[in-house]
């Protein structure tokens, strides 16, 4: 299956429908490979799919171009979902050469038995002219691994994007346009919270250097390619970067003997007010993929768990590494929890949240078995504590005017 | 002072700036850098930079 980008342009990928987790990060909508051919007097294939799937991508390069007139193969990012079927397209395509950056080539020689691939390495400004088309190259390191690269084609304003603006979104149609725009940009969220969060700062100098081009159309490697809502996906970058802070109170929180939960749901009704978007997320119906992404916008966060053999839950441990690991920046937020006969789990949730460098808005907030009244109003009032925070945090991220 | 290049993302350590973020003054030589600091982009040990001659 092939889709039209441009004359001589065309998504030649593999759409996922039935993946639902990927690598840990729960994919609901499913997702998509894109690779992406361009035939010219020299003709190029841009990265690759899944290991699994390079039989569909083989097929669908058939349908447009004999496989022995493929000149090069650029791999813009070597992770395996991109990365997979080079090594079988360098089988099936004798003249190829790849054309990659020299950390990505260490990276595919790390997988795969590269010993009698043709290579030709590139960097940034370097150009391959393909006759019409010219492909220029960027490197982005950490947008989304070291070796990670965007390919440009001037001619066109084309700009593969690699994992930059991607989706885990599974559809029919290729383009923004086709499909639902906010679920698309829900899903480039979820991708943004759970993939490279953490990796602000690359992501600004990568939209910098972007921002000197001129782009018409961006393809990325997951999901669907942006053509009519460049300036939505952009915009929300802008902001995701910098994990800019909304009117918004997040509490998360795991139970045991419902505790725990109806401390939780007290925090979450004081935090219910005007102006204020308050999430409740019980981790073990949510997941991860769902703290990640709600915490990319929150302002204020608590997170609760009951004491289970003098710490925390292990789910809550679990969800708290993954969030330490994706580095969210600019958050605050407290602990709470309720303990039976030894305290310690709000204790350890509360280091989690330090290490993962929120401000701390108080001490933990903790009950012994069941939370009396006045417990629970101490825990609508640490609510409204959060909102009060979450408005001056977002307020303060506002521009000036 | 020296500033180094992760050999593995490109980040440059600027002794100048220090990494704040990580609770890394500005003036901190890299040599002077803890030994457990890790590249703020890429998580590799200070084993992993180079100088950068200027």
């Amino acid at each position: 299956m092939t889709t039209s980008l441009f004359a001589n342009i065309d998504w030649v990928g593999y759409v996922d429908w039935t993946i639902r987790d990927f690598h840990g990060y729960h994919t609901s909508r499913g997702s998509s490979y894109n690779s992406y051919l361009v035939r010219d007097t020299k003709s190029a294939l841009i990265d690759t799919v899944k290991a699994s799937y390079a039989c569909h991508l083989l097929k669908s390069v058939r349908e447009l171009l004999p496989l022995d007139k493929l000149d090069y193969l650029v791999v813009n990012h070597a992770e395996p979902d991109h990365g997979g079927s080079v090594a079988a397209v360098v089988k099936a395509c004798p003249q190829v050469t790849v054309v990659t950056n020299k950390k990505c080539q260490a990276i595919l020689s790390g997988y795969h038995d590269t010993s009698d691939w043709n290579w030709q390495l590139v960097g940034t400004g370097d150009t391959l002219e393909l006759g019409n088309r010219t492909l220029t190259f960027l490197e982005t390191p950490m947008v989304h691994w070291p070796d990670s690269m965007m390919t440009y084609v001037p001619q066109d304003g084309l700009l593969f994007s690699m994992d930059g603006f991607g989706q885990h979104y599974a559809s029919g149609n290729r383009f923004d346009d086709e499909e639902p725009l906010e679920t698309v940009l829900g899903e480039a969220k979820t991708y943004y919270a759970n993939i490279i969060m953490w990796a602000g700062k690359p992501i600004q100098r990568a939209l910098e250097a972007a921002s000197k081009l001129d782009i018409k159309m961006i393809a990325p490697s997951h999901g669907t390619i942006w053509r009519s809502h460049m300036d939505r996906i952009l915009a929300a970058y802008q902001d995701w970067v910098v994990c800019k802070p909304s009117p918004k109170v997040l509490v998360v929180y795991d139970t045991m003997w419902e505790s725990t939960a109806m401390m939780a749901r007290a925090i979450w009704e004081g935090a219910s007010q005007p102006g204020i978007t308050a999430k409740l997320l019980y981790i073990r119906a949510g997941g991860y993929t769902e703290l990640a992404t709600e915490t990319l916008d929150a302002a204020t966060i608590a997170v609760g768990s009951p004491t289970l053999n003098g710490g925390m839950m292990p789910v809550i441990g679990g969800g708290l590494t993954y969030l330490k690991g994706l580095r969210p920046i600019c958050k605050a937020g407290f602990s709470f929890g309720s303990y039976g006969w030894s305290k310690g789990g709000a204790a350890a949730v509360q280091r989690e949240l330090e290490e993962t460098k929120f401000e701390i808005l108080r001490e933990p907030l903790e009950c012994q078995y069941r939370p009396t009244p006045e417990v629970l109003q101490e825990c609508r009032d640490a609510g409204k504590m959060l909102a009060d925070k979450a408005l001056s945090l977002a307020c303060a991220a506002e521009p000036k005017s | 002072m020296k500033k180094y290049e992760c050999n593995v993302c490109g980040y440059i350590y600027d002794p100048e700036q220090g990494d704040p973020d990580n609770g890394v003054e500005a003036g901190t030589a890299f040599e002077d850098l803890p030994d457990d600091w890790v590249c703020p982009e890429c998580f590799v040990g200070k084993d992993e930079f180079s100088p950068v001659e200027e």
